[in-house]
């Protein structure tokens, strides 16, 4: 184990060169939908167990499929009603299991990147070609359902190894969603050499961190967002930042939870000095202007 | 050393579920549902009637609300008790003050421990449901199953003995289940079961002994998951019950198809006299509402049936 993978340096948050996003914008927004499967048998990891009860965890299994069965449409139509695209998070087995879902999201233009194969399944104690192995195959489900090459990479239910990003950049991909220690896009340091970025992914604003793991209440969400937004936006005059809001429709399209996350989203919509991306668009802009070029 | 092969072998990654008990469908592409008397929203609001024993055996976890502190656990052992002896009649009192007829959940081991207490709700003439033998003896795993079966037959027979009604609902304490709890169910006459909590209309669930219906019981919406769990005060569970509503309402106006409010009260929270306003302002919402049909548990699962038999 070492004290530190050393993926990035330390640069402080006012000594950077200015961050120009399209348009003039101050700050990137994206909405990133993690759109799940849980196995309802899954094997057992050694180091982590799947689910908190003895199997069949209904309770929890339950929990989840309720996302894709009721939960998924009302996420979708109201990102629609704010003409905004999703970047899903993509349990990659779901384009088996539910080939409906990612048709919807593909017809809406939305972007897919990997988040492995199930939620259930995960990276701990995989030696390097067993999870390069997982990373391919996540890539090449989405290549053949969605036509899209996938660029950026989650891990599923975050779980990774010392080689992660270093495997996942070798298959192809160009931005992680696994770091958490900044609101502008990272260079990233992986064993290839090509440009590799992180792309900002608030864990603080993810909803099941805010709802399971937090506890808050569904109209804090909604100021939380709302305040979020207010600082980047206000701090994005200096030099664009990110914004993210991770969802999963089996937390935050309950019936209870809605009305404060839609104004929470009416609100930033009402804003014009954004931009509105995808998880890729944000990489690619920042790797093809600002990512240091020679002194790697 | 690497992780075992079979954790990269995926041999249910196939079209719809990776289980063979019910079929996959957004419940936004179904046929709409259509409840009695034109309304949209039908309201099923399960009170649970629980007992927790002090010498909990935690088997094979400590129920949710169980005994947490070492034996003797007075304290979480009377807060429970609180909810049968006083809690309950101020919830019932609410619940009648706005003529909405409750369903009762009940651990079968009241009928033994209470018997006063059980022939008072059955002389309501409400629905009764079995919740197992109490609130410890959970259903699990790889549990035996003629162990699980004499215990559902067991919890049964006490509550359709102490009741007189035929008792075809069933909530698994903690919302646990084995491998064949559904199975066993079924075979014992129940035709209905809470604790597959994955939609927001009931679904057809299949066993080995024919088809059960899952009405989904909302956790997320249970008065002890949002105030004794997530801590949040009893009039942010209100807010949370209304809003819920509203959004259910709405969402079955626009697509035309009905909608379930499935609410979970448990008496030893809700209770409490300084919550009770606040379950008191989300009845008064809910009977407000023109379009709504407070039903029983298993009123809502005939309705339901008719229009799959007839679809």
């Amino acid at each position: 184990m070492c004290e530190d993978l050393d993926l990035y340096d330390y640069r402080a948050w006012d000594e950077r060169p200015a961050i120009r996003w399209p348009g003039g914008a101050k700050l990137a927004f994206w909405v990133a939908p993690n759109i799940e499967f849980y196995e309802l048998w899954p094997p057992a990891n050694p180091q982590r167990k799947a689910w908190p009860r003895p199997l069949p965890d209904v309770q929890g299994y339950a929990t989840r499929d309720y996302g894709n069965r009721v939960g998924h449409m009302r996420m979708m139509e109201l990102l629609d009603r704010y003409g905004l695209r999703g970047s899903v998070s993509l349990s990659v087995a779901l384009c088996e299991h539910h080939p409906e879902i990612v048709e919807m999201c593909k017809a809406r233009g939305w972007e897919f990147f990997s988040h492995g194969i199930y939620n259930t399944r995960y990276a701990y104690g995989m030696d390097e070609a067993q999870e390069r192995g997982m990373i391919e195959d996540s890539m090449r489900a989405i290549a053949k359902h969605t036509g899209q090459h996938c660029a950026g990479y989650l891990a599923p239910a975050l779980t990774h190894t010392e080689r992660t990003l270093d495997l996942f950049s070798e298959a192809g991909g160009i931005y992680t969603c696994d770091l958490f220690h900044d609101d502008q896009p990272t260079p990233v340091r992986v064993r290839s050499g090509k440009p590799f970025v992180s792309v900002p992914y608030s864990l603080e604003l993810n909803d099941t961190i805010a709802y399971v793991v937090n506890k808050i209440e569904p109209r804090r969400y909604g100021a939380m967002i709302r305040q979020a937004f207010d600082r980047l936006y206000r701090e994005g005059e200096r030099g664009g930042t990110v914004m993210c809001v991770p969802l999963h429709a089996y937390q935050v399209a309950h019936p209870h939870r809605l009305r404060a996350f839609e104004e929470a989203l009416a609100y930033i919509a009402g804003h014009s000095d954004v931009w509105f991306a995808t998880g890729r668009e944000i990489a690619n802009h920042y790797i093809e202007h600002y990512y240091p070029r020679g002194d790697g | 050393m690497p992780v075992p092969p079979e954790h990269l072998l995926y041999p249910r990654r196939r079209y719809g579920m990776d289980h063979e008990r019910y079929s996959w469908s957004m419940l936004a592409e179904r046929a709409p549902v259509a409840w009695p008397h034109g309304a949209n929203l039908a309201v099923w609001v399960n009170v649970a009637v629980q007992f927790f024993p002090l010498n909990q055996s935690g088997v094979p976890f400590a129920p949710p609300g169980g005994m947490s502190t070492p034996y003797p656990d007075l304290r979480h052992f009377t807060l429970r008790d609180y909810g049968n002896r006083v809690g309950l009649f101020r919830c019932i009192d609410a619940l009648d003050a706005f003529g909405i007829r409750p369903t009762f959940s009940i651990n079968a081991a009241i009928a033994e421990r209470y018997p006063r207490l059980l022939e008072r709700l059955a002389g309501r003439g409400d629905e009764i449901l079995a919740s197992s033998w109490h609130m410890d003896t959970l259903h699990h795993g790889e549990m035996d199953i003629d162990e699980e079966a004499a215990l559902i037959d067991r919890a049964l027979r006490a509550l359709r003995e102490g009741t007189g009604q035929p008792v075809t609902g069933w909530l698994s304490p903690a919302g646990a289940q084995s491998r064949n709890t559904p199975d066993l169910l079924a075979a014992s006459g129940v035709r209905y079961m809470g604790d597959w909590l994955n939609d927001d209309l009931p679904y057809a669930f299949r066993t080995k002994s024919g088809e059960l219906t899952a009405l989904p019981l909302s956790l997320e919406l249970d008065d002890a998951f949002i105030i004794a769990n997530n801590l949040h005060s009893e009039w942010e569970y209100a807010e949370q019950i209304r809003d819920a509503c509203d959004y259910l309402l709405a969402e079955a106006e626009e697509t035309g198809g009905g909608r379930l409010l499935a609410l979970s009260v448990h008496p030893w929270v809700l209770g409490q006299p300084h919550r009770i306003a606040a379950f008191e302002a989300v009845l008064e919402h809910i009977a407000a509402q023109a379009c709504v049909w407070a039903a029983s548990a298993s009123e809502i699962v005939a309705a339901w049936t008719e229009q799959q038999a007839a679809a």
